[in-house]
């Protein structure tokens, strides 16, 4: 099996360009659920640039958020996490103490409600200006200039006065959106974010992704976006990776997802989802339903009970993440079935 | 069962909720002809929830009509008998379906339960009328005797589906009812509801914002703003050719592939024709 | 959609409270000293080896002795003895006391949940004024209308506990009442009482034991406060809380020990009964989602 770090690295163009700014190579994740150890995240690698946006797509039990949480050091204390994440050339999962209060001011996650990440008894003020205040040692004034700046960005106008209030005089998308601001005050240089418009109206969705798009190009950050949604990701993300069952399955340029997939699953999600240009006498769902790393086969391809074109190479053993023109792939058949995949109607 | 070609099963005329100072639903007219299916479709604070409710008689409207089936249903029923009769002929699927069933009932129970209520079949023949439903959506007998915590989104939504389909409506409301599924889950149910409708000519109600899963299931659909009615007609065509600037915006804030977010005021933003 | 930390996929097995892994050495404890005080409160008298009501002046404080495990109390009788047949009265007062307070409690709570607005508002307001009565008060009232003993005092604490219980079951009725499932059903066509009785009532059940095992150890005190009052069991018949009112003198005179006893049994039992409840409730919420 090659470097799985190196092999996640492609994909990219430019690939052999700049360090990597994040790395996570063979991130493999157990956690106790019902009184067992069980598997949620397999050999999960990927790498983002500096000022990349790399989308992480996939259904429920992929693995999506919990990839995050690994990233952000959030997860449960008694899970057990072998493999590696990188950042800036430091071992994430060995900070401490300053030096992790310093990694959290560089990474910023954004969650999908940000009405359960915010104190409700608490000012927007005080919880934007919090960590600079206390991890920057930016004095009251300015931090409150810069939380009024930042606003500005976000399309608030009348920040300080919306400094004042507290979350739930706002709506939804504002909080949102307030929300990115208060991430991006720390400057950091990585965005996580975790389905952020999955709760709001498509058109709030539409207004805070152009901003979240807007502002990471301004300030060059690199963001890793959470999402359920094939189209939104790749709105905005230079490459996506696609998860199944707890695994990467699929890392390629955004705009080839849909005409050129490696992957019989993410051509299968592409091709699920109705088309808003016209009717289609019966959508191509994939039968079954999606599992989590613990529920899939481990000892084959998880993805093949489901899959259409799954053979015996492929229940004889797990496919490994190989190079496939500019982009990744963990299907065993990927070369042979090289531009069959792609092109589903509508797509 | 309604047979296509006759009058409209559903009309509602000129409905109206206040809640206090907050008027949600303002003046909202839409009629569903028999076997075929209409969208009503808007974002949050749009009323089509309430106008759900105001349909099925969970909610009450300030002032306007509704007929179903022929009957006045403008007011929620008075007793329990009149319930029964409603629920003959307009039923529900929630959105949730964490919460739409109830934890401690399995699907066999459930839908016998509902069966028990409008019919007096004896036990034998609940059974075999609960093992068609059961399979109508798709569900094993395994599925059928588990609880719903064993089930997935999907699974319960089917269950949720065969317990309306259980009283034999003529008219079926779907109150986003595949917006908190996943979209290999949502594809099947989809595939599922177009299969149901061509065998028991149930007419639909669609409520979303999921402007393809609209154009997928409906043919007509019309658009609510802040509880006014914006925009109505064939789906197709208020989705090709949307004339009202929400309607427009609404339209191009919907991802596909291609698609870019911009911000409004910005060209691109659907102050045009929304078509890439 | 996916929500981060997988929520179990597996059904989570309902474990019989039997299973040693499941309950731990504090549940069987608790479940041992339950049994034995349920089985002395049924058995109690043909257990005793003495007569627990015979005094025997000429007895009275000797420590433990020959057949006499506890020694002998103020008068001269048996400790073990009264215990063992007091027990009925200690376990039946609270567990008359439960059952009325929490069938009545949870009815009125589901009835005021289910038609919310002015039923909701009276059921409330006059449970706020109940509130204003403390037990022991309300028991001084009942044994003037009903004259001392245990009925009066069980009475008094049943009206007592009620508003307590239906306030904490009140905010749960709510939540279950506005579930889409109980919507769906009210679109059915079924009635408010079949909605209630199978719906909510068994989806409440976890916090309706809960409350009954934790209230099962306040009626225990309190009752055993009105007989130490001389409010509730009269002696000289056996019981518990009359035990220690009688026996108190015993403290200071340096006999401790049948008063000691007898309040050893109370905590013991109510201590009991609250893990007891705890592992119910878990278990019975566990099995539900």
């Amino acid at each position: 099996m090659s470097d799985p770090a190196a092999v996640a690295a492609l994909g990219s163009p430019g690939a052999a360009a700049s360090a990597p700014l994040l790395e996570v190579a063979g991130l493999s994740v157990l956690l106790e659920i019902n009184g067992a150890k069980r598997p949620v995240l397999r050999d999960v690698s990927l790498t983002v640039r500096p000022g990349e946006a790399v989308g992480l797509v996939g259904e429920s039990g992929s693995g999506k958020s919990m990839t995050a949480r690994a990233i952000d050091r959030l997860l449960p204390r008694r899970a057990e996490v072998t493999g590696s994440i990188r950042f800036g050339g430091e071992d994430v999962n060995q900070l401490t103490g300053a030096g992790l209060r310093r990694y959290r001011n560089k990474v910023a996650m954004i969650f999908q409600d940000p009405r359960a990440h915010t104190n409700p008894v608490r000012r927007i003020g005080d919880f934007m200006t919090e960590a600079l205040q206390a991890n920057l040692a930016v004095s009251a004034p300015e931090a409150r200039r810069r939380a009024v700046d930042m606003l500005a960005q976000v399309g608030i106008d009348d920040g300080a006065k919306r400094l004042g209030q507290y979350p739930h005089q706002m709506s939804g998308g504002m909080l949102q959106r307030v929300m990115i601001a208060a991430a991006l005050l720390t400057k950091p240089r990585l965005l996580l974010a975790d389905e952020p418009t999955t709760a709001l109206d498509v058109t709030t969705q539409a207004e805070v992704m152009a901003i979240l798009d807007g502002l990471r190009r301004e300030f060059g950050l690199a963001m890793l976006f959470i999402t359920h949604d094939l189209d939104l990701a790749a709105a905005i993300c230079d490459r996506t990776a696609v998860m199944y069952a707890g695994q990467i399955v699929e890392i390629r340029a955004s705009a080839l997802l849909h005409d050129d997939p490696l992957h019989p699953y993410t051509a299968a999600l592409a091709a699920a989802r109705p088309d808003i240009e016209q009717t289609a006498h019966r959508l191509r769902a994939i039968p079954g339903r999606p599992l989590s790393a613990f529920e899939a086969p481990s000892q084959e391809c998880a993805f093949a009970p489901r899959c259409p074109y799954a053979t015996d190479i492929c229940r004889a053993e797990v496919p490994a993440l190989a190079r496939l023109d500019s982009g990744v792939s963990r299907c065993a058949r990927a070369h042979e079935l090289r531009g069959q995949l792609g092109g589903a109607p509508g797509g | 069962m309604a047979e296509p070609g006759k009058a409209p099963v559903l009309q509602a005329a000129g409905l109206r909720k206040e809640f206090g100072e907050l008027i949600a639903v303002d003046d909202v007219s839409f009629d569903l002809p028999s076997g075929r299916s209409l969208a009503i479709v808007g974002e949050s604070g749009s009323g089509k929830t309430t106008i759900a409710r105001m349909i099925v008689g969970l909610e009450r409207p300030t002032s306007g009509t509704i007929t179903a089936c022929g009957h006045d249903r403008s007011q929620p029923a008075h007793s329990t008998r009149d319930r029964r009769q409603r629920g003959r002929e307009v039923q529900i699927v929630f959105q949730d379906p964490y919460t739409s069933l109830d934890p401690r009932q399995n699907a066999e129970a459930t839908i016998d339960e509902v069966l028990k209520l409008h019919h007096g079949w004896p036990a034998d023949r609940r059974r075999a009328r609960t093992a068609e439903l059961i399979d109508l959506v798709g569900l094993d007998t395994r599925q059928s005797r588990a609880l719903p915590r064993s089930l997935s989104g999907g699974q319960r939504q089917r269950i949720a589906i065969a317990r309306a389909l259980a009283a034999q409506p003529d008219i079926l409301i779907l109150d986003e009812s595949v917006a908190a599924l996943d979209v290999s889950i949502q594809a099947q149910v989809l595939n599922l509801l177009a299969d149901i409708r061509d065998q028991t000519h149930v007419s639909y109600i669609l409520i979303s914002h999921d402007l393809a899963v609209v154009r997928q299931l409906t043919d007509e659909a019309i658009v609510l703003h802040r509880g006014k009615v914006v925009e109505r007609g064939p789906t197709a065509q208020v989705l090709d050719d949307p004339q009202h600037p929400y309607t427009q915006r609404l339209r191009a804030s919907v991802p596909r592939p291609g698609w870019k977010p911009r911000r409004r005021g910005q060209p691109g933003t659907g102050e045009e024709n929304g078509v890439p | 959609m996916s929500t981060g930390i997988p929520t179990a996929i597996e059904a989570p097995r309902f474990r019989a409270l039997t299973s040693v892994r499941a309950t731990g050495i504090v549940g069987i404890a608790s479940g041992i000293i339950l049994a034995a005080a349920t089985f002395a409160a049924i058995f109690g008298p043909l257990l005793a080896p003495y007569d627990p009501e015979l005094p025997n002046l000429s007895l009275a404080w000797i420590g433990p002795t020959g057949g006499h495990l506890l020694g002998f109390d103020v008068q001269g009788r048996d400790v073990l003895s009264r215990l063992l047949v007091g027990a009925q009265t200690s376990m039946l007062g609270p567990l008359v006391v439960v059952i009325v307070s929490v069938v009545t409690g949870s009815l009125l709570a589901v009835v005021a949940a289910w038609r919310r607005g002015a039923a909701d508002a009276a059921i409330s307001s006059g449970l706020d004024i109940l509130f204003a009565f403390p037990g022991i008060l309300l028991a001084v009232l009942a044994t003037a209308v009903f004259g001392a003993g245990l009925p009066a005092a069980a009475i008094a604490l049943s009206l007592a506990y009620m508003p307590y219980v239906a306030r904490v079951l009140r905010g749960a009725a709510y939540r279950e009442r506005s579930q889409p499932y109980v919507a769906a059903l009210e679109v059915q066509g079924a009635s408010a009482t079949s909605i209630c009785l199978r719906h909510l009532i068994p989806n409440m059940l976890p916090l309706i034991v809960a409350q009954a095992t934790i209230l099962f150890g306040y009626a225990m005190v309190d009752l055993a406060a009105i007989s130490f009052l001389g409010l509730g069991v009269q002696p000289p018949r056996p019981d518990w809380g009359v035990m220690i009112s009688e026996n108190q003198t015993g403290i200071v005179q340096g006999y401790p020990l049948p008063a000691l006893s007898a309040g050893v049994c109370i905590v013991a039992v109510v201590i009991a009964v609250n893990v007891l409840g705890e592992r119910l409730f878990e278990q019975a919420e566990a099995g539900r989602r």
